[in-house]
């Protein structure tokens, strides 16, 4: 079992995302006597009579003020089963790119709903990002129960509804997990509650250490980035030539035969060089640096791969792209992509579809991608690069939107990676709505 | 798997920092490793170390000195600086306060007035990547802070227009007069730094392990004699045995009581503290409930 579990928190405004999170790092006792001293003070500067777990977290001052949570925090606690890193990241619609920021690393998604509320669509919505990013677990943790009374049906309603949007989403059933919670007073989230005798499942805090982390692709094809190529130049290593970087997916062994691409040189592993040493083999998530036997041109941006099972090479692939920037996407966009460590000129020749939120199905061609929206898109490259599809590698299917003006990050890029449909909604017979793009809610008929 | 390839905690966050180290060297034209001595600078030296093996490190690195040092630290920088055959930019306070750029504050700490040397420095050497030793763990406005993060040309931090950092693909695009701030170690907690440094076995300044010092009480924190004043009148000057958790600007570092002589005992007692590293020794951290926030807008780390 691992010792890490990587998590990311999702839900709407004012579901009690902070103070969940706050009472996970209270009751596990991580949190330490002056931090808890602070939030002691400040609750009481606010009036109010009891701490305020949220101000554990809400770090920013208009955070503070306003009493919502605006941007991603890292918070890292540990229990002596496993540690956790937990991005805790905003529910306000305006900041759902953060939800993909947390959920671009996360191998577990906690989803929180309002019990009296249900699952809505901001609910539906964040687990088909979580789907659409590869996280491979969820957990819905149904909060604010003592305010329906510790209702036994109204959970079960609750958790039936969201496991059959789950599974639709493509998630199995022993992935997901539904837990009856008050974040507020505790209940079920570290501390077992005998306020809900009928809830046989784990606390949030028991299923976190127990759950099953999928391991690192070390079995999938081997994949390494060039970052850095190391060339010392010394006395001591007058000829030395290392090719550094991170496996980003399967594993190496001295003597594999690898192909760089994307000009399809081959060569063989001579070496797997670390300032510890010398190693056999290297998998998925080590950073090391590889000696070849040829003297080849590699330098960074290219990608050394196992020579049997090379990604494709192209300059022409369908992607889905979270649109993450307030300047919005138009077809014939000029933008800069950042895959792996090779960053090439880009249009966006096409935009296919448009992820409806409502329906949660997709809908076809738009005019333009805004803030927030996810769509798929074709992508033409200035020169091509070696990419698998994000289902198969989420490394190597990934990649950055970036503005060539400014620098900023436009958008998450995923190679070739389907939109979620759900419900049976078929984008096909939808055609005609196409032109009018942006009424796509109104007109189209209720489920 | 169970070879020896399989990573533990320690082992993915190192590599996870090497991988960062290496992003930077292979993107930025100008990056330069903050550097005080104190144990997550050292920590972030030997990481770059291992990053660029057998070559070299190629950055330099810069001190920003308030001239409140603890001579042991000034002499153990100086010491790995030589080792490593690396280049060091000190940018100093005092100079600022000589010639009037500067005024020494009423409470005499000269934290905060890092801020103004720091950014000259970053302007004057054109540095375009800053690497620094914050982590998420020490505060809550540092928790919010991105591994790579974007500064202005005014070198101040805007939460709010922070960019998506995405899975580990880092946009360290900028526009010239604005630089990036680089934290390889925000994913460690400070236990994760004291194991890594008995892993490694890191060798540190000398007053990170217990010792006798004369000390005295201010605010309920033992403070040293040193250039930065005191004991004032009313503050009585006593032996005793302390330990620092942390090494900054000697008027706000304040000693904790301990034991702790070694590594080992050092790990169990950081394991056992009820109080965080900041909020034991860290008076500048408490002038308010944002104090680092607010301190981050104006360009410190």
């Amino acid at each position: 079992m691992s010792d890490l579990l990587r998590l990311a928190t999702a839900g709407s405004v004012d579901d009690g995302k902070s103070t969940l999170v706050g009472r996970l790092l209270y009751d596990t006792k991580s949190v330490l006597a002056d931090t808890l001293d602070a939030v002691h003070r400040a609750s009481a500067d606010r009036g109010l009579t009891t701490p305020d777990l949220s101000l554990l977290v809400d770090g920013l001052r208009s955070e503070r003020e306003q009493g919502i949570t605006i941007d991603v925090a890292y918070r890292y606690f540990a229990t002596p089963k496993r540690s956790f890193v937990l991005a805790d990241t905003p529910g306000h619609v305006q900041y759902t790119r953060n939800t993909v920021t947390g959920a671009s690393t996360a191998q577990l998604g906690v989803l929180l709903v309002d019990a009296r509320k249900g699952v809505i669509e901001q609910t539906r919505r964040h687990a088909a990002v979580l789907a659409l990013l590869g996280v491979p677990r969820l957990v819905l943790a149904v909060n604010k129960i003592d305010l329906v009374d510790f209702d036994e049906v109204t959970f079960a309603r609750i958790a039936k509804e969201f496991t059959a949007h789950a599974t639709a989403l493509g998630y199995a059933e022993d992935a997901v997990v539904e837990i009856p919670v008050s974040a507020l007073a505790g209940d079920n989230v570290v501390e077992r509650s005998a306020r809900t005798p009928w809830y046989d499942g784990p606390t949030l805090l028991e299923h976190l250490e127990s759950v099953p982390v999928e391991p690192d692709a070390h079995d999938a094809p081997f994949r390494f980035p060039v970052q850095y190529v190391i060339r010392p130049r010394t006395a001591e290593h007058p000829d030395y030539r290392g090719y550094a970087g991170q496996v980003a997916a399967g594993t190496v062994r001295v003597g594999d035969e690898i192909a760089v691409l994307p000009a399809g040189l081959r060569s063989t592993v001579t070496g797997i060089d670390t300032a510890d040493g010398p190693l056999p083999e290297a998998a998925a998530g080590h950073s090391v640096t590889l000696l070849l036997a040829h003297d080849l041109d590699i330098s960074r941006g290219d990608l050394i791969a196992t020579a049997g099972q090379p990604p494709r090479v192209t300059d022409e692939f369908d992607a889905t792209v979270c649109w993450l920037s307030e300047k919005p996407l138009t077809p014939g966009a000029r933008v800069l992509v950042k895959h792996g460590t090779r960053t090439v000129q880009a249009i966006v020749t096409e935009l296919r579809t448009r992820f409806d939120e409502q329906k949660l199905g997709s809908t076809d061609a738009p005019d333009s991608l805004s803030l927030n929206e996810i769509g798929q898109v074709s992508v033409r490259t200035a020169e091509p690069i070696p990419v698998d599809d994000y289902t198969k590698d989420r490394r190597t299917g990934a990649f950055l939107v970036i503005d060539a003006a400014d620098g900023s990050t436009l958008a998450a890029g995923l190679v070739g990676a389907p939109l979620p449909e759900v419900d049976g909604v078929d984008s096909c017979t939808e055609g005609g709505d196409a032109a009018l793009p942006d009424n796509h809610a109104l007109v189209s008929p209720g489920p | 798997m169970t070879t020896a390839t399989a990573l533990d905690t320690l082992g993915r966050l190192e590599s996870e920092a090497i991988h960062i180290f290496r992003e930077v060297a292979g993107e930025f034209d100008r990056p330069v490793i903050l550097f005080s001595g104190g144990k997550d600078s050292t920590l972030l030296l030997h990481l770059a170390v291992k990053a660029f093996w057998p070559a070299p490190v190629p950055f330099p690195l810069l001190h920003v000195d308030t001239g409140h040092n603890f001579d042991e630290v000034i002499e153990f920088r100086d010491q790995v600086v030589a080792r490593h055959g690396l280049r060091l930019e000190v940018a100093k306070v005092q100079d600022y306060i000589d010639d009037g750029r500067l005024a020494e504050r009423p409470d005499g700490t000269r934290n905060p007035l890092q801020t103004v040397p720091l950014l000259d420095a970053i302007t004057g050497h054109k540095f375009d990547a800053v690497f620094g030793g914050g982590r998420r763990d020490e505060e809550r406005a540092r928790a919010k802070e991105r591994i790579f993060s974007l500064r202005n040309s005014f070198g101040q931090w805007e939460p709010r227009r922070q960019r998506p950092e995405l899975w580990n693909l880092y946009n360290g695009r900028h526009r010239p007069g604005e630089h990036v701030r680089v934290f390889p170690l925000s994913n460690w907690t400070e236990l994760d730094v004291w194991h890594y440094i008995a892993r490694e076995g890191i060798e540190l300044p000398s007053i990170y392990y217990a010792h006798r010092r004369e000390v005295y009480l201010r605010d309920g924190m033992w403070l040293a004699e040193g250039p930065w004043g005191g004991p004032r009148e009313g503050e009585e000057k006593l032996e005793k045995t302390i330990r620092y958790r942390t090494v900054g600007d000697g008027s706000c570092t304040g000693a904790v009581e301990s034991d702790a002589a070694d590594i080992e005992a050092v790990i169990a007692e950081v394991a056992a503290s009820r109080l965080t590293e900041r909020g034991a020794t860290r008076a500048d951290d408490r002038l308010s409930e944002a104090a680092m926030e607010d301190r981050k807008r104006e360009g410190y780390f």
